[in-house]
């Protein structure tokens, strides 16, 4: 069977990696590819594999001086392949215009356990909510599993790109300069690398890395090559464009929906609208009366529809009048959740109030949020001969086998993941929210050998999300006679790690008390963009506003005075307010408000310039956004993320709710959740400020203090405090 | 067996009747730059057109396009390489995900064709379409780019 499998899909095991990489001994040359650099102590490579198109590591170099990277991460708009590919070539002294991005397979042997243990342990990262949920999931071993794999948490660049492909790019050009050492005859300290070259300048000789790749590829894989100073980079930090651009402008990039297979059915699916519901009962009859369907799947909580195409299984399922039971749940609603959530606050009640001259209360919500991404989730599955294939986007394929595996019944190695472009993630596609490939598994179980391919509507893409929580928290502050801050304290419903990184303020408050209460719990919930940030960098920076003030004082000048130990907060806060021209009159009729919140990494201030509609509605004109990410690598995509995320963190601001009725989430399609488009998105200017700190996060630190300065300028705007989520005028 | 022209050759499909334009694009004929986002018209992400207007593909019945002309992406550019507002797009390096990309190209480059130098409430008035990741900054950067330069192209 391995051997079988192995012949007709191009794929093998781990075990014939390591394998070939002990006879290669650190490097393979291949037919006609070209020569394989493995990074640091990696040396899995593959055995004859150049014609099928399957490349095991992170560099291939041809004999006509093309270099590929391969990148273990995925692609949904956050530019992490081109951004990590550059961070390699620097370091490889690559000539730009010769490189090639690719994405990696997503198989075991490119989860790199060292290159995160190093991540680990240099940056001293903590590890974030979404990685405990899945850390839960027992499939595989951590190093697995975070692997270079996972797509999430805005790590790619500052982990897998500051870590890994720096590591990797350095030691392939150590094995270049020594294998032009060898060719020339020459002292290796005399060679130098430029622009896809070792160079003799003594002599004027020179050998392009595809004709040194080979005999690069017999040197030993050093095991700490030099890397490169910010001084000394060439490309990184210059604006590069995006290799997946266009393919995405002419429609022809493959994202998981388009996935066209042969003899493949189409499967629409309806879940128990109450979390925790189960199927009772449903009359296929309608269904199977119409033109085109197949069957109507039963699964434990659902019923799906199989047709010739998707819009007949759509009509076959709207056709059904499918029972479930409400899971005891059935009388839930926001009015009741908001109760709980009071409730578990009310257990923990807060010290005395220190002696001071004022003390503010107050309690913010924000409510449960869908992800919606554009594309709906969907997957296609094919079981064929004891295997099963998914095509599907997700942040993380090698755990997405893993569900997969498990819902076929069959092992891991029988699981091939077919990652496709993402339509989108925020969250939604990372682990522990693969539902929607483990109900393709078991509706294709059915069709088998035929390929099916499952999509959600919109209406099930948005009732059945991993929500952004429904979150509490309540506030009180104590302000001296002089209108110091002297105390903080607060209490929230949240028990992720992250939450209590994101919700204590940075800011020098000599009594800080900070405390969560386990959260009441209907709709399940997972990583929403920005995760705990969301909620905590609105909560933060919207009490910090109320007692600045309530102090009388201006609130850049209150915050920066309390960042005295954080100059880099304190550098973007002044930033921000200086390119809003803060403390000059507003344009008639419009305010401004302010906010700065670290996340992932990176710390980002926006000043909000905020008006009103005629009719009376939000509007929010302008954003300036100072960002310290350490440094952008590739800046003009830095700036794309940065003016993406604050879109984002205005439609959740101005718009967003989830809402529960009956056990339900309410909403169901783009009008009950609306978003900003291009008559109402703000203008972002965008500074980064480099203090010298390492490389942060990108893809989340955008999001979060975009809603606390529209609720603040709304405060000097109208008088009123919002303090929930999404803001509404009285 | 509906027949109409889709970018530029003849094209016939056997669907049921009422089957979204859309579906028909997408599984019948197999171009899938063409999206599925909401399946109401509520976010432009099936943008095409039908004999040189921009529709939401999803919400039109294959039966009503009999005898006109579709384009879709992917015969937007027609002999050329890419269309210019494919180009503007490339140059401001607009997508992210890219999913909503293709109806938004397809709904920007109709209202070009319509109307050359659009202003900005003319612009923000056509073009309703949903961008999850935010791109809107870049979209009216690329079309800024090419209002004023509008050469007579095709729909």
């Amino acid at each position: 069977m391995a051997e079988e499998k192995k012949r007709r899909f191009g794929k093998w095991t781990r075990r014939a990696f390591i394998g070939a990489g002990s006879v290669a001994g650190g490097g393979l040359v291949l037919g006609v590819g070209g020569v394989m650099f493995a990074p640091n102590r990696l040396k899995y490579l593959p055995e004859g594999a150049a014609g099928e198109g399957h490349l095991t590591t992170w560099i291939k170099i041809s004999p006509d001086n093309q270099t590929t990277v391969l990148i273990p991460h995925c692609e949904m708009g956050q530019g992490a392949l081109t951004g990590l590919g550059m961070l390699l070539a620097e370091e490889l002294d690559a000539d730009w215009s010769l490189v090639r991005i690719e994405q990696a397979p997503s198989e075991d042997v490119y989860a790199n356990g060292y290159v995160v243990r190093a991540f680990l342990e240099e940056s001293g990262f903590a590890v974030p909510g979404w990685l405990e949920r899945a850390l839960d999931y027992g499939a595989f071993k951590m190093a697995d599993f975070v692997g270079l794999q996972v797509t999430g948490g805005s790590t790619s660049t500052r982990g897998t790109g500051a870590f890994g492909m720096r590591l990797a790019g350095a030691s392939a050009k150590a094995m270049l300069l020594e294998a032009g050492a060898e060719q020339f005859g020459v002292p290796i300290e005399e060679l130098t690398a430029r622009d896809s070259h070792v160079v003799h300048e003594a002599s004027g000789r020179r050998a392009t890395f595809g004709e040194l790749a080979n005999l690069a590829g017999t040197m030993g894989v050093p095991r700490r090559p030099t890397l490169k100073t910010r001084e000394q980079y060439r490309l990184v930090g210059t604006s590069r464009n995006r290799a997946d651009i266009p393919s995405k402008v002419q429609g022809q990039a493959q994202y998981g929906i388009d996935v066209v297979l042969p003899d493949m059915l189409y499967a629409a699916i309806m879940r128990a609208p109450v979390p925790g519901g189960q199927l009772t009962s449903v009359d296929p009859a309608p269904a199977k009366a119409m033109a085109g369907v197949r069957e109507v799947v039963v699964l434990p909580d659902a019923v799906a529809v199989v047709a010739d195409g998707y819009w007949q299984a759509q009509q076959g399922l709207n056709a059904l009048s499918p029972q479930f039971t409400d899971a005891g749940v059935g009388g839930v609603d926001t009015a009741a959740i908001r109760g709980m959530h009071a409730a578990a606050l009310d257990t923990e009640a807060m010290d005395a109030a220190p002696a001071g001259a004022r003390t503010i209360e107050a309690e913010y919500t924000v409510p449960y949020l869908a992800h919606v991404t554009m594309e709906p989730m969907c997957a296609t599955v094919r079981l064929t001969d004891g295997l099963c294939e998914v095509w599907a986007g997700t942040q993380d394929p090698l755990s997405s086998r893993g569900v997969a595996a498990e819902a076929a019944g069959l092992d891991r190695d029988a699981v091939i993941i077919h990652n496709q472009q993402l339509g989108g993630g925020f969250g939604r596609r990372l682990p522990g929210t693969y539902d929607y490939i483990e109900q393709a598994v078991q509706v294709a179980k059915s069709f088998s050998p035929r390929p099916v391919k499952l999509i959600w509507s919109r209406e099930e893409d948005m009732r059945h999300g991993y929500y952004r929580p429904f979150v509490m928290s309540r506030f009180r502050g104590t302000l001296d006679d002089q209108g110091r801050l002297v105390s903080w304290a607060s209490r929230f419903t949240g028990s992720r790690f992250g939450d209590m990184v994101a919700a204590r303020p940075h800011y020098a408050i000599d009594d800080t008390a900070v405390r969560a209460v386990a959260p009441p719990e209907h709709l399940r919930t997972g990583a929403w963009r920005s995760v705990a940030a969301s909620q905590h960098g609105f909560f933060v920076e919207s009490f910090i506003d109320e007692l600045a003030h309530a102090a009388g004082r201006d609130p850049v000048e209150f915050r920066s005075e309390l960042l005295e130990e954080e100059p880099r907060h304190r550098a973007v806060l002044e930033r921000a307010a200086q390119m809003a021209d803060w403390g000059t009159r507003p344009p008639e009729g419009r305010a401004r408000g302010v906010a700065v919140v670290e996340s992932f990494g990176s710390i980002v201030a926006q000043v909000a310039e905020v008006g009103l509609d005629a009719d009376g509605a939000i509007r929010v004109y302008r954003v300036d956004a100072a960002v310290d990410c350490g440094f952008a690598v590739n800046p003009q995509q830095a700036m794309a993320q940065i003016q993406g995320g604050v879109v984002f963190g205005l439609s959740a601001a101005l718009y967003h709710q989830i809402t529960v009725r009956d056990g339900a989430v309410e909403q169901r399609n783009f009008p009950d959740y609306q978003m900003v488009r291009l008559a109402n998105a703000p203008h972002v200017n965008v500074e980064f400020v480099d203090n010298g700190g390492p490389i942060g996060g990108l893809g989340e630190p955008g999001v979060p203090p975009v809603a606390p300065a529209v609720a603040n300028a709304l405060f000097v705007l109208t008088g009123q405090r919002l303090r929930s989520l999404p803001l509404t005028l009285a | 067996m509906i027949d109409f022209t889709l970018n530029g050759g003849p094209a016939s499909v056997d669907v049921a009747p009422g089957t979204p334009l859309l579906w028909a694009i997408r599984e019948q004929a197999g171009l899938t730059g063409t999206k599925f986002g909401c399946g109401i018209g509520a976010c432009g992400a099936c943008t095409v057109h039908v004999d040189g207007v921009a529709v939401r593909s999803c919400s039109v019945p294959v039966e009503s396009i009999a005898g006109r002309a579709v384009t879709t992406i992917e015969g937007l550019a027609g002999s050329e390489e890419l269309h210019r507002v494919q180009r503007a797009w490339i140059e401001q390096q607009v997508p992210q995900c890219g999913y909503c990309q293709s109806g938004m190209i397809m709904a920007v480059s109709a209202l070009l064709e319509d109307n050359p130098t659009p202003s900005d409430e003319e612009i923000t008035t056509a073009i309703t379409n949903i961008c999850r990741c935010g791109t809107y900054q870049r979209i009216l950067a690329a079309i800024h780019s090419l209002v004023g330069t509008a050469e007579v192209s095709r729909g």
